[in-house]
């Protein structure tokens, strides 16, 4: 049986396992419908065309997890930042994990879409936003808006503003062979309020996951939300991450995502900006080598006057991987003085790697600034050499030109602790020690 | 210290130098001066073991070794040093870090510990205020931003930081007031003793009256055609090189 079918056919023994009563659940027949219609995107879909699934979904995997083997915190602890104390929310194999999670109800709900599915207080809320901005023509999000049943749920309400970032961390231990998860996550930040995200999908050992994660985040007026996405899984790990923003006036959203690691990941970031004075950001660091593939797909649709985007993505590509970015920029007719930019640059590290970027605006509007802007080159060979006239050997005068390549991105990271982790990340992704925190 | 015999070298397949002959002794301050194009500054690089140029006959000895095969860490290692005439920026990365990476990377070459983190501040401390540099810019990243002063008077630093044996100056002077010269020239004669030498290459005499050379060389068209004392820059900063050129036909 093709996987697909196994996905279709699933469902019902999926519905014994929930609320067949709660009102969201027309939303996951209606989506099964239609990915049942969409079936999984091919290389003949234009947002496809350089990323193939083929081979994944030729496999076949399990949609639930049979073990009960509970992880133990010691084996996870050096996937979170290292301030324990704050908010966590952790799932293995797709299932929650009280003992590794840190929640709460007290002032703010950081918890899980379970609990606020089964709960009738959070029922409004639901209602008000709950798969209100996923697109209905993407058959992956379709799949799992049908699939719908655990996932994070943050509400920061009215003026609240976290001190610490919120950790969300997608643990997979490999206890099946393979397996297929999909978490729904829900984030709403109301009026005047503020938090931080980090969000990490994370393989114990060598097995074969394919996460098709979705993820929505409302920023309601003046909000301030900061989402880092860390992707740095072991090379066996599919991860499908389609997150969907929508921003009402004065709010201030930015996603930064940190690839790394992982055999395929695709980056659907869709941005909706729906008042005026909107700053949306998405800035991203991908570093591949060995055969790994990571598409940034992203989309930001202007649909109000006065906001501006930012996107700013570096690459670096070396082995054999090889690099995606498809940019759209939508500017709708009422849009004006909407100022748009977006810049893609790339190093190929070596001869056998692979860029493929592909920069699109739309603008409907007669009155703004867009401005777009892709290169593909090479590490700078006189800036090499001058490294090299220092005493410094290629392998760390290389990082050293990656990591200044790369570093303007990291410049709006506020946490410092998780700026120093993103950097030792980065020293170890360059497989460098250079005896300071870069 | 440096002994370059009959080099000849090209970049592809253009040749630049055409049979250079150059001696330096420990202590000595050399100075090269030339036209544009004459090849100078490629062999600079070319001490310095820049890949891009291809040494098709003669040999450089350093310290009676020949290097000629060495890569540019390599002759780091062994004590040559480059300062640059257009030094890169390296965003992200700070003065200080940057220093203390090229220490370690050429102690660790040696098979030596990496040096004290108070040893190093110190000589820091010691090096930058010999070159007037505040603290401020040691934590800047390095060369970003830098005015061109401020990128000779870095590149002098790490010179005094490394303390090579043969530091070659690539028209570090250019670009600079004459506060800025002072404080570089000042640097480097600071740095200079009876067991390390300096090669100077340059455009302006000016410099040569801070930094004294023993010798005055003149480079045109890929070879050494004059060789002097501190006179002669004196004479070409007055009459230019034509007259060379003449003799040299």
């Amino acid at each position: 049986m093709k996987f697909q079918e196994k996905l279709l056919d699933s469902f019902i023994a999926f519905e014994q396992d929930i609320d067949l009563l709660n009102p969201i659940h027309t939303d996951r027949k209606d989506a099964l419908k239609r990915f049942e219609k969409q079936g999984f995107p091919s290389k003949k879909d234009e947002s496809w065309k350089y990323t193939s699934l083929k081979s994944i979904i030729q496999k076949n995997y399990s949609l639930s997890s049979k073990s009960d083997k509970s992880v133990e915190l010691r084996d996870v602890k050096k996937y979170f930042l290292n301030d324990l104390d704050s908010f966590k929310i952790v799932f293995v194999d797709g299932i929650y994990s009280p003992f590794l999670s840190k929640t709460t109800h007290d002032g703010m709900d950081i918890c899980v879409l379970s609990a606020a599915l089964s709960k009738d207080k959070y029922k409004s809320t639901l209602k008000k936003y709950f798969n209100q901005i996923v697109p209905k023509d993407e058959s992956l999000a379709s799949l799992n808006t049908s699939y719908t049943k655990e996932g994070a749920y943050i509400y920061i309400p009215k003026g609240v503003c976290p001190e610490d970032p919120v950790q969300i961390m997608h643990i997979s231990t490999g206890n099946q062979e393979s397996i297929w998860l999909q978490p729904r996550n829900l984030i709403i930040a109301d009026k005047n309020s503020k938090v931080e995200i980090i969000e990490r999908h994370q393989s114990l050992k060598d097995h074969s996951v394919v996460t098709n994660s979705l993820t929505e985040i409302y920023a309601e007026k003046n909000a301030f939300i900061d989402y880092y996405k860390i992707q740095n899984d072991l090379n066996t790990s599919t991860l499908i991450d389609n997150t969907f923003i929508s921003q009402q006036r004065d709010s201030n959203v930015s996603v930064h995502t940190f690839s790394f690691g992982g055999k395929l990941t695709r980056n659907n970031l869709n941005f909706y900006q729906k008042g005026e004075n909107i700053q949306s950001t998405l800035k991203g660091i991908t570093i591949l080598e060995s055969n790994q593939h990571v598409d940034h797909n992203t989309l930001v649709n202007h649909e109000q006057p006065n906001c501006e985007s930012h996107q700013d993505y570096k690459g670096i590509f070396s082995d054999r991987s090889v690099g995606v970015f498809n940019g759209k920029i939508m500017v709708k007719k009422i849009a004006q003085k909407t100022n748009a930019f977006q810049q893609n640059n790339n190093i190929l590290i070596d001869n056998n790697s692979k860029v493929n970027t592909k920069p699109q605006l739309e603008i409907f509007a007669d009155d703004v600034k867009c401005s777009h802007g892709c290169t593909v080159g090479q590490l700078d060979k006189e800036a090499l050499f001058y490294l090299k006239t220092r005493g410094i050997p290629e392998k760390e005068a290389k990082a050293l030109l990656t990591y200044a390549f790369a570093n303007n991105i990291l410049e709006s990271v506020k946490t410092p602790n998780l700026k120093r982790r993103i950097n030792s990340l980065i020293a170890k992704k360059l497989g460098v020690n250079l005896g300071f925190d870069l | 210290m440096l002994e370059i015999n009959n080099l000849h070298c090209q970049i592809e397949d253009k040749p630049i130098l055409k049979g250079i002959n150059l001696k330096i002794n420990k202590g000595e301050i050399h100075a090269i001066m030339g036209p544009n194009g004459s090849g100078k500054s490629t062999l600079a690089n070319v001490i310095s073991g820049h890949e891009d140029y291809e040494v098709t006959k003669g040999s450089i000895y350093f310290k009676d070794q020949e290097i000629n095969e060495l890569s540019p860490e390599e002759r780091a290692h062994e004590g040559v040093f480059l300062s640059f005439q257009y030094p890169v920026e390296i965003p992200g990365v700070t003065v200080t870090n940057f220093i203390k990476t090229a220490i370690n990377e050429s102690r660790k070459s040696k098979g030596q510990e990496e040096m004290p983190s108070s040893e190093m501040l110190k000589k820091i401390r010691e090096k930058a205020s010999l070159l007037e540099i505040d603290s401020n810019f040691l934590s800047r990243s390095l060369n970003q931003g830098f005015s061109g002063g401020e990128k000779k008077r870095n590149e002098i630093f790490q010179m005094a930081m490394m303390e090579p044996e043969l530091a070659v100056l690539d028209e570090t002077d250019s670009g600079l007031d004459i506060d800025a010269l002072k404080i570089v020239a000042n640097g480097v004669i600071k740095c200079s003793n009876e067991n390390n030498s300096v090669l100077v290459i340059t455009h302006y005499q000016r410099l040569l009256d801070y930094i004294v050379p023993d010798f005055v060389h003149i480079v045109m068209d890929g070879k050494v055609v004059m060789s002097g004392d501190k006179d002669l820059a004196k004479k070409i900063e007055e009459i230019g090189y034509d007259w060379l050129k003449k003799d040299n036909s």
